[in-house]
């Protein structure tokens, strides 16, 4: 797989999500996403940010245009060097909210993109990986 | 670290710059696959001189295996290059003439600065060759990507146009789905269906699909997934025309429609339609 | 620090949500809401999406989280002009926002407000076929 760019952004605050977001947006019009994509994303990035935040104690995103077999991808990274997460399975699950509960919304970020990887242990933080195809 | 290879290409390259170019050129226009009616005898003489002057930078730079960040401006070049002549229609060989056809005058250079030193020769146009082959391959990638792309956008026009969003009555969609509906399908639907109820302030939008032989749950899913969006939105929709079959096939499937009405006919649809807009429909008293 | 404005028109209150939200923004609009809807009376909610591009899980709770706090205190809440993509990634999420009335624009969440004041309707069914579970 190729890289063919990459920015870090830092993942400490609520308005560090609010810059995500943008960040995340712009990369997708850049790489030429449709809006329907564009939003998928941004929303996928805005539910991994907060978890990062407020689950996460603050971490980092890493954003990187990456190319596999003639496909052009937005991918982002999260990581945190919070309490983990003790049961992912539990957790994916969580996130399949209709309106009520917590839920740490990586199901839906799972759902919103094309590939997920999370590896994540008690005591060792989290880290998450996304892309979205073009 | 610049190779003597390297170097010798560099230097060739920089100092014939001018012939090679002219040379080149003549050899574009000259050959069969120039398609003159595609593309103007100043663009080809633009993109060539452009070209030339990224190879050239780039040999210089000390690479010459057409990979890495010297060889990044080449690329996009031909990026940009061979997506347009997708785009416009060229062939992929007419497309990666523009490399290959560069191998003659590049080489007759070669035998000129090298003549005397038969080794030299082979190994400078051993590595220009090799060279040019990888960087014409990559331009026909690119360009079957671009073909790809074309297809794929006359696709989803054409599946734009197989379902066609119809305004029926002030604020009321109606969208006949016909033939078999797949993933992709689908979701060109459901994108257009919502784009339409912004357009038309409707409230309310009827999917018939008399005219859908089949339905899985994929399909089921997506067709869900668009009524809850437009819900979202602040329309409603009625499903028209399930025949039996599609009914047992919901059924078994364990779909729920609960939360979606559902009519036998676009007509007694469409009166729903009407009563919740508020209309009524009445016929005058015959003399 | 900022607040989100809130406008009184008659018996309802109109939010306009112009800016890309972070989560203490939400949380404060939630409060000021229910505050307002309890000091001027208000009847009904309207708010008006039709800025956001983005609505995720925390956003779209919210959404909930006021309507379901309006209705407790005797006030429809109406959510207009989500978009397409919005409402496409929305529904993809999970979130169906069940118990949350939408309406394509402010003109229609006010006339649907006002239909459902004038039927003595204080709670989440509509009888009038609007969009609502």
């Amino acid at each position: 797989m190729a890289l063919l760019r990459t920015e870090k952004l830092p993942v400490q605050s609520q308005d560090d999500v609010v810059q995500v977001r943008q960040a995340v947006r712009a990369w997708a019009v850049e790489l030429g996403f449709s809006l329907v994509e564009q939003t998928k994303i941004v929303t996928a990035a805005s539910e991994l940010a907060r978890n990062a935040v407020v689950h996460g104690g603050g971490g980092s995103v890493e954003l990187e245009s990456v190319e596999t077999a003639g496909r052009r991808g937005l991918r982002l990274t999260f990581v945190d060097h919070g309490p983990g997460i003790a049961d992912i399975e539990q957790a994916m699950k969580d996130g399949y909210t209709t309106g009520g509960g917590l839920g740490l919304g990586l199901g839906g970020a799972k759902r919103l993109s094309n590939d997920f990887e999370i590896r994540s242990q008690p005591g060792a933080g989290t880290w998450v990986r996304i892309v979205r195809w073009k | 670290m610049v190779s003597a290879r390297n170097s010798l290409l560099a230097d060739v390259l920089s100092r014939s710059q001018k012939d090679i170019f002219n040379e080149w050129v003549a050899a574009q226009l000259r050959s069969a696959g120039s398609r003159s009616d595609l593309i103007t005898e100043t663009e080809l003489r633009e993109q060539s001189r452009d070209f030339l002057q990224r190879l050239g930078a780039a040999v210089a730079a000390g690479s010459d295996d057409g990979d890495g960040p010297a060889w990044a401006p080449v690329r996009e070049l031909l990026d940009t290059l061979s997506r347009a002549r997708a785009r416009r229609g060229f062939s992929a060989s007419e497309t990666a003439t523009f490399i290959f056809s560069l191998k003659e005058p590049l080489f007759a250079r070669l035998r000129q600065e090298l003549g005397r030193d038969a080794d030299a020769l082979a190994a400078a146009t051993w590595s220009a060759t090799v060279l040019l082959d990888r960087l014409g391959l990559y331009t026909t990638e690119v360009y079957q990507k671009g073909r790809e792309e074309v297809i794929a956008r006359q696709q989803r026009e054409l599946l734009e146009l197989s379902t066609p969003v119809v305004e029926l009555w002030d604020g009321v969609l109606g969208l006949p789905l016909i033939g078999t509906l797949d993933s992709a399908r689908t979701q060109v639907v459901m994108e257009n269906l919502l784009s339409r109820i912004v357009e038309t302030g409707a409230s309310i939008a009827i999917i018939d699909i008399t005219g859908v032989p089949t339905v899985d749950t994929l399909v089921a899913q997506h067709l869900l997934k668009t009524i809850a969006a437009a819900r979202l939105m602040g329309a409603d929709c009625i499903i028209s025309g399930i025949r039996p079959q599609i009914a047992q096939t919901i059924v078994h499937l364990g779909v729920d429609l609960n939360a979606v009405a559902t009519k036998a006919t676009l007509a007694g649809a469409f009166t729903v339609a009407l009563q919740r807009t508020g209309y009524t429909v009445s016929r005058p008293p015959r003399a | 620090m900022e607040r989100i404005p809130i406008l009184k028109m008659g018996e309802f209150l109109l939010v306009s949500i112009q800016v890309d939200m972070h989560d203490r923004l939400a949380m404060t609009l939630q409060d000021d809401l229910t505050a307002q809807i309890v000091k001027r009376r208000a009847r009904g909610v309207l708010i008006d999406i039709s800025s956001l591009e983005i609505v995720d899980s925390f956003i779209g709770r919210t959404l909930a989280n006021i309507a379901a706090m309006s209705r407790i205190l005797d006030a429809e809440t109406v959510v207009v002009g989500m978009r397409p993509a919005v409402a496409i990634t929305l529904v993809e999420l999970g979130m169906s926002l069940s118990g949350v009335r939408t309406a394509l624009d402010v003109e229609r969440g006010m006339a649907m407000l006002r239909a459902s004041l004038a039927a003595g309707n204080g709670g989440a069914a509509g009888g009038d076929g609007a969009a609502t579970h």
